[in-house]
């Protein structure tokens, strides 16, 4: 069995920067089995995690200074709250893992401590059914498992619910930009090509800007500012941000020389693809429903497919294309 | 949560305080307080918290709870729509 340390150095700061940012992502395991962090008898605890490199360095840091097994399922290097989802963080996985370190032989107890976000994957009264060990939900987020362990293992209200605050919306984002750039390059690109033989040079950069700039106000801007626009619809907190947008754009493009048509079309457009963009982060948070998000697609995904029709009809009437 | 609430009515979460045991699991799995114990059982308290995770559900011990659960992120539902009608390519998708 692995003894494993619990200081994690440049190199790990250095590959969570780079998966926050998209670089390397799938090859960011660990592989799966038991660990011992310190020097645990058969009487300390078993925590058990995913084998996301980024969830196991955050659990062990956490750990820092304890005797602690550490169990960590084949989740094929995806997070706890996103493998539950899926159910590799699931029942399974945990009987299977629990098997095959024979667990029982390892400790003397019976229990495991599981993160309540992998609840989503984990039954468990059917764990407890299947390899006799009872399933204890300690908390969302590691860095509370110290005062979990020291506490007696009681669950305080804050250690069960969940945060969704600035940092933690900040830190999603530079992955959904580079996400974003498969489609928003060559979208980009076209319009500038467009813009540039119809009308120009600065037209050409005029509408590359605002394609890009509605992309930001609805992957970056709207996400950031969440919990301040008006509406609990993220479609319709897009718009809002892509409204903004125009509007500055229109200011600092000189709008009032583009004619009627070509500010129309912006107003339509630019809200739209913001609104989509947004509707897409619904995916980041810890607190959309799937109903919901059908919802908001099936009535708001039609009308950006019509906003930006028309925008496409208005540019035509306009001249610019 | 405090200070973020998703659309309102849309939840599919269906409680049975019949058939609840009031093991108290439902509760304790739950990240936005949906349910809490009262009188030995669990009571339904803030159903448009609901963010459809199932958590409750896959542990009850007596089925007292259904909800239709899943992927909730746009770009993979649509997806699996692009999939159901033969257009998607399989396994796409940045998310993990």
């Amino acid at each position: 069995m692995a003894r494993i340390t619990t200081v994690t150095g440049w190199n790990e700061r250095l590959g969570a920067w780079k998966v926050r940012w998209g670089i390397g992502r799938n090859d960011f395991i660990v592989p799966p089995g038991l660990y011992a962090i310190g020097q645990p008898k058969p009487d300390d605890p078993v925590v058990v995690t995913a084998n996301y490199q980024m969830t196991f360095d955050i659990v062990r840091r956490a750990l820092d200074g304890r005797n602690v097994w550490l169990l960590v399922l084949e989740t094929y290097g995806i997070n706890v709250w996103c493998a539950a989802g899926k159910g590799t963080f699931g029942t399974g996985e945990v009987v299977r893992r629990v098997t095959s370190t024979r667990l029982a032989e390892v400790v003397s107890h019976r229990r495991l401590i599981l993160p309540i976000l992998g609840a989503a994957g984990v039954s468990a009264p059917q764990v407890a059914a299947r390899c006799g060990f009872s399933v204890n939900y300690a908390a969302i987020r590691a860095a509370d498992l110290p005062a979990y362990l020291d506490g007696g293992m009681i669950t305080t209200r804050q250690m069960g619910e969940l945060t969704f605050s600035l940092h933690e919306r900040l830190v999603l984002i530079p992955v959904e930009l580079v996400l974003a750039m498969k489609w928003l390059l060559p979208a980009a690109a076209v319009l500038f090509l467009v813009g540039a033989i119809t009308g120009g040079m600065p037209a050409g950069i005029t509408m590359a800007l605002a394609l890009t700039g509605a992309a930001l106000a609805g992957i970056a801007a709207a996400p950031l500012l969440l919990p301040w626009l008006p509406s609990r619809s993220f479609a319709l907190k897009g718009a809002c941000t892509g409204l903004a947008w125009s509007i500055a754009l229109h200011l600092m493009a000189k709008g009032g020389s583009w004619g009627l048509p070509v500010n129309l079309a912006a107003l339509l457009a630019l809200p739209a693809v913001s609104a989509y963009c947004t509707l897409s982060f619904t995916g980041c948070t810890p607190f959309t429903s799937r109903s919901g998000v059908k919802k908001e697609m099936r009535l708001g995904l039609p009308l950006m497919a019509v906003s930006i029709f028309l925008a496409g009809i208005l540019l035509i009437i306009g001249g610019i294309v | 949560m405090r200070g973020f609430h998703y659309l309102k009515n849309v939840v599919t979460l269906q409680f049975d305080s019949e058939k609840c045991v009031g093991c108290g699991l439902c509760p304790r799995v739950c990240p936005h307080r949906v349910f809490s114990m009262e009188g030995g059982k669990a009571v339904l308290m803030e159903k448009d918290d609901c963010m459809e995770c199932g958590a409750c559900a896959l542990n009850c011990p007596v089925k007292a709870i259904r909800v239709d659960a899943g992927v909730g992120c746009a770009s993979g539902m649509i997806n699996e729509w692009l999939q159901e009608h033969g257009l998607g390519r399989k396994g796409s998708g940045g998310c993990g």
